[in-house]
Parts: C-alpha cells; structure tokens; sequence
C-alpha cells in the first residue's frame, strides 16, 4: 500500500514523508496493547457478569441472555458518554473502548448530543449516524453477501 | 510596497495601537494566561452551541482592542478575520455585530498574519486610517466540524494537537504608538505529500521553511536581524522538522531564537500532545504575549510566521494530502 | 469464576487486535470496527464464531465483532423458516435490542446532556 502511495508522489515528496516519519514520535504500541486488553477485558468481564445476572434473576438462557446484556452496556456507555467521562477513558483506553459495543453506544451517543444544537429532526436525527453508519451499512451488507453465498453453497451441496 | 518577489516593506511603519485577546478555560490554566484581556471559565461561553461561543470570543477580542485603543466601532474603515469555520461565520457574524465594512478570510491558522499582512498594506497605501485585524477558533467546534464529535472516545496520537480556544485581534493605524509593522510575506502553497489529519506539524513545516526563506530573500537578511522568529503553530513535531529542514538548506536560525506559539502558550502538564493549534494560537500568542514583551522593551524586532493546514473533510475523505501555507509579518518597537 | 477470566483475555484480546490495526496498519477507528464486523459476519457464516462464543461467553458476545454474527445468523435462521426473502427479514432479529437501544438511549441522551466540550 505505501508503494503505490509512493507512485502519486513526486521525489521531493518521497523524500520529505521519509524526512517527516524519522522525526515523527513513535506510538507507544505496547503500552497501548496493554492498556487496550485490561479495558476491552474489564468491559467482556462486565458484560459476562450481566449474562450471569440476567439468568439468574430473571429467567434468561445463555442465548436469549445477550440482548438485554448488550441493552445494559449501551445504556452505561451513553450515560458515561453523556457525562464526559468516555473520552477521556478512551484516550487511556483506545481500541479497548472503542471495540466493545460500548463504543458502538458512544459513537451515537456523542453525535446525537453534539448536534442538539441544530434541532432535534435535523441535527440530532440527521447526523446520529454520522461515525456509526459504517459499522451499520458493512455489517449489514456484509452479513446479506455471507448469508447469500451460505444459501448457494447449501443448495448446491444438496443437489 | 513590493519588496523582491512576494513581500511587501510598509515604509510608513503602520503601528499596531492596541490588541484584544480573549481565550478560554484551557488557555486560563495554561503559560501566557497573564497577557490575556478577557479569560472565560465555561467553554460555552453560556451561549447554545460551540460556534455561537466561538462568535462571542471573536466580538469580544475585537470590542476590546477597539475599547482599549479609546475608539468607537464608527472609527474603524474596515474589518479583516478568518477563522476555521465553514464559511468562516464566526468572522461574518463577529462583522455583523460589529457593523464595520468587512472582507473575510481564509488561511486556516495562518490567517492572523495573513489578516495583519493585508491590514498594514492598507493602511501603509493610504487606504484607511484604522484596520482591524483578527482570528479566532475554538477547540469543540473544530472537532466537531474536522474531526469526532467531542465525546467520542478516539485515542488522539502523539502527533495531535490541541486547537486553542480563543480570538485575537490587532487594530493597525496609520498614526499612533506602539509595535510597528514594518514588512510582511506572503507565502505559497507546499504539499509534501502528508495527508494525516492528525499531524498537521509535519504538513505545514515546509510552508514555514519556504516563507522563511523567501522573507530573508526578499528583505536580504537572516536570523541575526530578529530577537524572535516564531512560527503560528507546528507544535513540537512540526517545530522539530522544520528546524531540522532549515539547517538542511543552509539557514541558520539558533534554537533560543526560533520558538512556536502552539508550544508556548500551554503548560507542560497540560494534555495538549505535541502543543497548540487553531487561528487563534498565532493570535492570541503574537497579539498578547509576544507584543506585550515587547511592550515592556523585551524584544525589538520579531517575526510571526503564522502556519496553516488547508484541508477540508473531504479533501482527505478523497485521498488528498494536505496543502501548507505560512505568512510571515515583521513587528518592531521603534525609538531607542 | 473461570467463566469470566477466559471472557476478560478473549475481549481483551479482540481489542488488542483492534489496536494493532490503529496503531501499526494505521486504520482509522471507522475502518477498524468495520473490518471487525465483517470479519464477525464472515466467521458467523463459516460457523466459526458461535463454537468461540459458547467458550468465551461474553468475551466473545461483547466486542462489535458478534454484531456481524449476529446479522448472519438472523439472516440465516429467518431464511431458513421463510425462505430466501428470511435474508432480509431476518438479519436484524438478534441484533435489534442492541441497535435500538443505542438509537433510543443516544437520542435520550441528547434531550437531557450537552457535550463537555
């Protein structure tokens, strides 16, 4: 990928981006590894606890468990979100708040709080989406081409 | 007047006869808190949205400099701003406000100087007796508008920086006392090729490094001729290569003269990553701190090279990299 | 107790693997979870991630990655009972608490909060 970067560029630029990434500060990958598995596990952990809960008290199996165990973690994360506090876990935290559900929570949560400010229909309702709509849309679309080509195969295997 | 290829000497020395600088409550805590006017605890300025504050801070650092300078808003002819908005409406409705005849402008973090550059040369050219000149940003609406809404947990790289909450204007006249502006660069676009958004020093470096050397070209001096030589806001990444780029094409500035309002105007405990950025940055900083010490006999002869990013959203959404600009304008006191 | 150990260093692990693409490939946060979901959704169809859910629990279930299962497995157990038009029926069945809710309590959200700046 970085070749065929390199094709657009003339040399002068070549050299510069390679002038530029020898003084460029180095991320801190191990640190952020680190702390992205003690966040992203905290979270699983909780969510493990909150299937555990709603089986237990409230008569869900270990399937139909997930739904209101994912609606409990979305309902803190855009609380956290709400209050402030999200982004500055996720500074910390990286991918380990942002690939958790929770993060799905707080990519909709902050834009809709964001954009109250040009009315609920327009702004809140027309830009909710605005960092969550890939998610959506590839899940979506990639879930309809996977299921698709399983149904073919099926078919096909059983003729 | 045209000086060498892209400068302007201003012989009738247009003087700078007051500045009005406001900021925000990052800006309260951080180094130059001291050569602000007008300082705000609530980022929200107690207005509905970032945009509407950031319109507030622009009318309030223009109300003042105007304020201080013992004039009304009828006495000044014309009102130059920009700022990072779409369509630049903190400036436009900063104007309304203010009610003075009004050119907007667009140079990202570079419009301070740019805004002062075109204001002295009216003024020098005999075309107004009182310009006024100024910036603003705030850290909200640029994230909003660039980059994440705020509270959206991304983890913001080494390389980031952080847009300074704030407005600075300059009011320039043909008569009066204090700093003079005696010349100014303007600079040209430079596109190396950097396309991260979230390391605009590595971007705009090359455009300082190009109106640096052109500014010495064209006046025909070097370092020696400053106490200071500061750039708008390339923060530590793009301080640290363009001081490594200006020795590598043979200009020599000493590091105790070359510094950056982005790395000076917040403290080191601050989480600002690799320093300040924003129209405001060059602004508040040049206009407040470094006009004050010069005020105060400190320095004499200053150059501000105020650097800008002029990407959109989209421009980066389409895969291109990111074009530099820098523009470069010379103060000094006078008498001694 | 060991139930939630093994969903803690699967999670975790999932999310390190989710830094790695932000901090070596240089995905944007937007290519990264999408890159997941898809993953999730490719591994639901080869029958992959159900057998690491029933083991991590959710270690497994938690990460934006079991959105992708979840669509296909919606998709597939709609289509399944209905027929081919089950694929579209279907493929928000499981999911639908999740999505709901991040749409409901988001826009909750922003009639009580304003953003801290």
């Amino acid at each position: 990928m970085s070749n065929k970067k390199n094709k657009k560029l003339s040399a002068a630029q070549q050299e510069y981006q390679k002038f530029a990434k020898d003084r460029e500060p180095k991320r801190p990958l191990l640190t952020n590894c680190l702390h992205a598995f003690i966040a992203g596990g905290l979270i699983c952990t909780l969510g493990q606890f909150f299937q555990w809960f709603y089986m237990t008290y409230f008569n869900f199996t270990e399937i139909t468990a997930g739904s209101p165990t994912q609606a409990t973690l979305i309902i803190i994360s855009a609380l956290l979100t709400s209050l402030g506090v999200y982004d500055h876990l996720a500074q910390w935290a990286g991918a380990g708040t942002i690939v958790p559900v929770t993060g799905f929570a707080n990519t909709i949560t902050s834009a809709a709080i964001e954009h109250r400010s040009e009315g609920y229909v327009l702004g809140v309702g027309g830009n909710m989406f605005k960092v969550a709509g890939p998610v959506i849309t590839f899940g979506v679309f990639s879930a309809f081409v996977v299921a698709i080509i399983k149904i073919i195969i099926q078919k096909l295997g059983g003729i | 007047m045209l000086q060498g290829h892209q400068s302007w000497v201003f012989d009738k020395h247009p003087v700078i006869i007051s500045t009005g600088v406001a900021g925000g409550p990052f800006e309260a805590a951080g180094a130059l808190a001291d050569d602000f006017d007008i300082l705000h605890d609530d980022t929200w300025l107690g207005q509905e949205s970032f945009e509407k504050a950031e319109k507030k801070l622009l009318e309030e650092a223009c109300e003042k400099a105007i304020d201080k300078a013992g004039m009304k808003k009828e006495d000044v002819h014309f009102f130059l701003s920009g700022d990072l908005m779409n369509q630049i409406i903190s400036s436009s409705f900063a104007a309304r406000t203010l009610g003075i005849p009004y050119l907007g402008l667009f140079g990202a973090c570079s419009t301070s100087m740019a805004g002062l550059a075109v204001a002295s040369f009216i003024i020098n050219a005999g075309g107004a007796s009182h310009v006024l000149a100024a910036a603003s940003s705030h850290n909200s609406s640029v994230n909003k508008q660039y980059r994440y809404p705020t509270e959206y947990g991304a983890q913001n790289p080494p390389t980031a920086q952080w847009t300074v909450t704030g407005a600075g204007a300059a009011l320039v006249a043909a008569a009066g006392e204090g700093p003079r502006v005696t010349g100014a660069t303007i600079g040209r676009i430079v596109d190396l090729g950097i396309s991260d958004p979230f390391n605009m020093g590595a971007a705009m470096a090359p455009a300082a490094v190009d109106t640096i050397e052109a500014h010495f070209r064209d006046f025909n001096v070097d370092a020696s001729h400053y106490d200071l030589i500061a750039t708008g806001d390339l923060g530590r990444v793009g301080h640290n290569i363009a001081g490594d780029l200006l020795i590598k094409h043979g200009v020599d500035i000493p590091e105790d003269k070359f510094t950056d309002c982005g790395l000076l105007i917040y403290k080191d405990n601050q989480p600002v990553i690799a320093g300040g950025s924003g129209c405001a940055c060059s602004a508040t900083v040049t206009y407040g701190h470094l006009l004050n010490r010069m005020r105060r006999g400190e320095i004499k002869r200053i150059l501000v090279v105020a650097t800008g990013a002029l990407l959109s959203p989209l421009s980066y959404q389409q895969k291109e990299s990111i074009p530099g600009i820098a523009h470069a304008v010379v103060m000094e006191r006078e008498g001694d | 107790m060991e139930k939630y150990l093994i969903a803690f260093v699967i999670g975790g692990t999932i999310c390190v693997i989710g830094q790695i693409m932000l901090d070596v490939f240089r995905l944007t946060p937007a290519h990264m979870t999408v890159t997941l979901v898809v993953t999730g959704a490719i591994l639901g169809g080869l029958g992959l991630y159900e057998p690491l859910v029933k083991f991590a629990g959710a270690g497994a279930s938690v990460p934006i990655s079991s959105f992708g299962n979840s669509l296909v497995k919606g998709a597939l157990s709609e289509a399944k009972s209905t027929g081919l038009v089950g694929v579209l029926t279907g493929i928000f069945e499981v999911t639908s608490a999740g999505i709901s809710s991040a749409i409901i309590f988001g826009f909750l959200a922003s009639l009580f909060f304003k953003p801290k700046g």
